[in-house]
């Protein structure tokens, strides 16, 4: 065959694929709209929920008969719900609550899910069939449903819903690590760790763990959302926190009965709930990008 | 005789999934604080009563022997008897089936009709101003409760323009087409972003791919080469997303019936918490389970029906 | 479609296609001129990156999203096919014009059954009612050699082998009859056993059909068994053409030198292969003169800078090279330390 020898960086697009030092510099985080536009939202939201007590003086739970389902007004920045309580303040309280629980609860499923599926990936055998049998049992069922269920049998409260999540959200860490680590342990410095007699843990932990563990980072984004609106699922249900607490959730339940005149009151914590989803969603997909090898 | 051993195949790996599955929901009376006798006779809890459960249901004995008589008892369709109702939960089920199927079906095939156009032009210009738009429905879309969304649709649609009905199931097929096109379309539009983004991945995939640019060589027209190439192509993949998140949508669909007043198995389901009506939860979480099973085998099949390579395998 | 009145069945005149990418803008063709007579095979050799893969793209309209015509003709049977809409090309495509992919295992739709990606031509094109459009998919499945066309009629691409895949694009270029057929490295992917087999058969049905074709590959032993004329590409350009004899025994320009000189199987090579120092020209921003010229072991002052045009010799060549003696000289003393 008449093969001529090509030095790397030839070919036929060698003048137009960068160098590695040029796609380092393309891809640092904060030359990213998405992700810089996504930490902006989030920033400014979770800024806003832990300044609520500065930010606005109404208490989100004391009732105030007389001023119940005032419009909106210099007073009342977005007016009052039926029972009077200032619908801003309970915003800024409600996202306090729900953003709070979300992102505590997106962990537990997180390092379950991990540990989990770095087991089934690396030892494989019946360690993964036993996993992914346990993964297709939750998987069985529909998401809302078993995380509706088991609050209702273990009772009301924050407890019961971390278990319900965790119960149920362990299963795509699971799988994502799982993946990652049937691809990775082919690699050859893993090869050459088992060479060099590391134990296994040894492997998992220091060389295995920390390439894959991007991957289950930038789910876990897409994670707080679907947390956030589970928790807001529950309160409208009445499942969530307790009453007379402010959540999203129940805030929704309250003004549905008044939708066809005081729309606002459904309306504006389900578009905050939009909202937080849009900025986590754009850090995910930015993180994406940034993390992605070898590409600009 | 390559499909009938798929299938077979497939039913064998779900042995365990029912064990464990059956296991699970079993195992949801133990979860409950304090006796569990209680929670499921509720105020018919006499002494009597609750001497006699303990008899059937094993009560006392180990775990794994309760579990057998559960099994039993499944096996004989019983589910337990409604504690508000007074009705075999069994057949309180089967009564709530019918709306919550109709709700499943035509929410789906609304997805479909949303999604296929949109991913079609997305990917077909891309990079351009249309796949841009069609990129952002999944950041604000997964991010959407599917009840606040029922409330937007309903007050664009239902109670501005009249246009549908916002609550119940209606009469006769033309009168269910009405009253659940808001709930069927708001359950789409929640699975939509899902579908969009994997369906515009993989006919993008498609339209680069080699065989595409064999069909251009040989001339095929535009329609046929989008129909006959592109489209059989990319519909693998996507009945394989539909597959997964089918358990979304059928999730979903508790929360619909809640808002739109629909008498199907999810409003059965919350009526049922409300009421503390422990046995009809427990029942209706089985029978979810068992439709999210079937609809993913019914997608595995249509999965292997539709690329022939998976025959072989 | 008119005659060609001088019987070229494809004349192709200064092409040029450009790439857009972030970089700049490459000039992936960069003026190529050819002409296939009738029922001739024209190879097109080179290395890759040097635009020959693009040519043939471009004569079809089947570059990809990134790629465009910036000028030049086409001309089949004297009709400009880069002057046509879609529509009419896709007429053409198919009864006047087919081609052959490198990947037979990509090339071919994985869900549609072989027997109707064959058949689909003459449906579409020649309007055969599926019975006929059948019976002529079989005739064509025995002609390029898949035996039992009869089963393998229904079965699908992945069930065959890569051989057996690239017969089957084969007879599906032939499905309509067409008057040139446009080959990209249709023996590339396969094994060299296989190779000889599909060459073998390409020859022939060139022999027996009257068809021309275009066979684009980097293997030059691949070129002396199929074509009669040879033209070699560079950096987006023709550097060198003729007859394929002329061209391998007696190059005429330092890169189909190097190119002759570390082939392993043509016939006079020495020990030791000597493969080409340096690295291919960026198509973006070329080499002032020659754009061979950095990599030259005869490079002049005059190579250095202008433009170097096409030259024609004796006997029916051309060559891009201003030295070209030194090509013979050097083959000279080749010869004689043997």
């Amino acid at each position: 065959m008449s093969t001529v020898s090509l030095p790397a960086g030839s070919g036929p697009g060698a003048a137009v694929v960068p160098s590695a030092a040029e796609r380092r510099a393309r891809r640092r985080w904060y030359r990213q709209p998405a992700l810089m536009a996504g930490i902006i939202i989030i920033g400014v939201i979770v800024i806003a929920a832990l300044a609520a007590p500065l930010i606005t003086s109404y208490n989100p739970i004391t009732q105030n008969l007389t001023a119940s389902l005032l419009g909106p007004s210099a007073h009342h920045w977005l007016g009052t719900d039926q029972l009077g309580r200032d619908t801003f303040t309970r915003l800024l309280y409600g996202l306090r609550v729900d953003l709070r629980i979300a992102f505590i609860a997106v962990l537990f499923p997180f390092v379950l899910g991990t540990v989990l599926g770095s087991l089934a990936g690396y030892f494989g055998g019946w360690v993964d069939v036993v996993v992914m049998r346990l993964v297709d049992i939750v998987v069985a069922f529909p998401f809302y449903v078993l995380v509706i269920a088991l609050v209702f049998v273990l009772g009301p409260g924050e407890r019961s819903i971390y278990i319900a999540i965790t119960t149920v959200g362990w299963v795509s860490y699971a799988r994502i690590v799982r993946g990652e680590i049937l691809v990775a342990k082919r690699q050859e410095y893993v090869l050459a760790a088992q060479s060099g007699g590391l134990s296994s843990l040894r492997i998992m932990g220091r060389h295995l763990l920390p390439n894959v563990i991007s991957q289950a980072f930038i789910y876990a984004m897409s994670d707080i959302v679907q947390d956030i609106l589970a928790i807001v699922t529950l309160g409208y249900f009445g499942l969530g926190v307790p009453p007379p607490t402010a959540d999203l959730g129940s805030m929704i339940n309250d003004g549905q009965n008044f939708l066809s005149t005081h729309w606002q009151l459904t309306t504006i914590p389900g578009l905050a709930v939009v909202v937080v989803g849009l900025g986590l969603s754009l850090i995910g997909d930015g993180l994406a990008d940034v993390l992605r090898p070898g590409q600009s | 005789m390559g499909r009938m051993a798929f299938v077979g195949r497939r039913l064998l790996q779900l042995v365990p999934v029912a064990f464990g599955v059956t296991f699970i929901v079993f195992f949801m009376v133990h979860l409950i604080p304090g006796n569990p006798a209680l929670s499921i006779l509720g105020i018919h809890a006499t002494p009597k009563a609750i001497a006699i459960l303990h008899q059937e249901w094993g009560l006392n004995r180990p775990l794994w022997d309760q579990y057998w008589l559960f099994l039993d008892r499944l096996f004989h369709g019983n589910l337990g008897q409604s504690l508000y109702y007074g009705q075999s939960t069994t057949s309180l089920v089967f009564g709530h089936l019918a709306p919550t199927l109709w709700l499943i079906i035509y929410a789906a095939l609304l997805s479909v009709l949303i999604s296929v156009p949109l991913a079609m032009t997305a990917a077909s210009r891309q990079g351009g101003l249309r796949d841009h738009v069609v990129r952002a429905v999944p950041l604000l879309g997964l991010g959407m409760p599917s009840f606040w969304l029922a409330f937007l649709l309903i007050l664009l649609l239902g109670i501005d323009l009249h246009a549908f009905p916002v609550s119940g199931y209606g009469n006769g097929f033309f009168g269910h087409l009405r009253s659940m096109f808001l709930p069927s379309l708001t359950a789409a539009l929640a699975l939509a972003p899902v579908v969009i983004r994997s369906l515009r991945a993989s006919m993008l995939t498609v339209l680069g791919a080699d065989y595409i640019t064999t069909a251009r060589s040989k001339g095929v027209p535009g329609p046929r080469l989008f129909f006959r190439h592109v489209l059989r192509n990319a519909v693998i993949p996507a009945v394989t997303v539909l597959g997964i998140n089918i358990g979304f949508l059928i999730g979903n669909t508790v929360i619909i019936e809640n808002v739109f007043a629909i008498p199907g198995v999810g409003q059965l389901m919350i009526n049922s918490i409300f009421q503390r009506d422990f046995p009809v939860v427990q029942g209706v979480t089985l029978v979810f389970a068992v439709l999210v099973v079937l609809i993913n085998l019914l997608a595995d099949m249509a999965y292997a029906a539709l690329d022939p390579r998976v025959r072989f395998d | 479609m008119t005659e060609s009145q001088t019987g070229n069945v494809l004349e192709v005149e200064d092409l040029r296609v450009r790439i857009a990418s972030r970089r700049g803008v490459v000039r992936a063709v960069d003026g190529v001129s050819f002409e296939v007579p009738r029922g001739e095979a024209l190879g097109l050799v080179g290395e890759s990156g040097s635009g020959k893969s693009m040519t043939l793209k471009a004569v079809l309209g089947v570059l990809p999203a990134e790629a465009q015509v910036a000028s030049g003709q086409v001309r089949l049977d004297g009709t400009d096919l880069l002057t046509l809409d879609q529509h009419t090309l896709n007429r053409v495509r198919g009864p006047k014009i087919s081609m052959i992919f490198q990947e037979p295992m990509s090339a071919l739709n994985p869900v549609m059954r072989v027997g109707q990606q064959i058949s689909e031509g003459p449906r579409i094109h020649l309007g055969y009612s599926r019975a006929k459009a059948q019976e002529r998919t079989l005739e064509l499945m025995r002609r390029v050699g898949i035996p039992d066309p009869e089963r393998r009629y229904r079965a699908y691409p992945h069930e065959f082998s890569g051989g057996m895949r690239q017969r089957v694009m084969i007879a599906i270029a032939l499905s309509c009859e067409p008057e040139i057929i446009l080959c990209d490295e249709p023996t590339t992917a396969l094994d060299v056993t296989i190779q000889d087999q599909i060459l073998r058969l390409l020859a022939r049905l060139c022999q027996e059909s009257g068809v021309s074709l275009v066979f684009v590959t980097h293997d030059l032993p691949v070129v002396a068994q199929v074509c009669q004329q040879v033209a070699v590409m560079y950096g987006g350009q023709i550097v060198e053409q003729g007859d394929v004899r002329d061209v391998l025994l007696d190059p005429r320009h330092p890169y189909t030198l190097g190119l002759v000189r570390s082939a392993p199987d043509v016939e006079y090579v020495q020990d030791s292969l000597r493969p080409i120092p340096g690295a291919p020209p960026s198509l973006i921003d070329p080499p002032d003169g020659c754009r061979f010229h950095p990599r030259c072991d005869f490079v002049e002052d005059d190579c250095r800078t202008g433009t170097v045009a096409l030259r024609l010799l004796a006997g029916d060549r051309a060559t891009r090279c201003l030295h070209s003696e030194r090509c013979q000289q050097a083959l000279a003393a080749d010869r004689a330390a043997q």
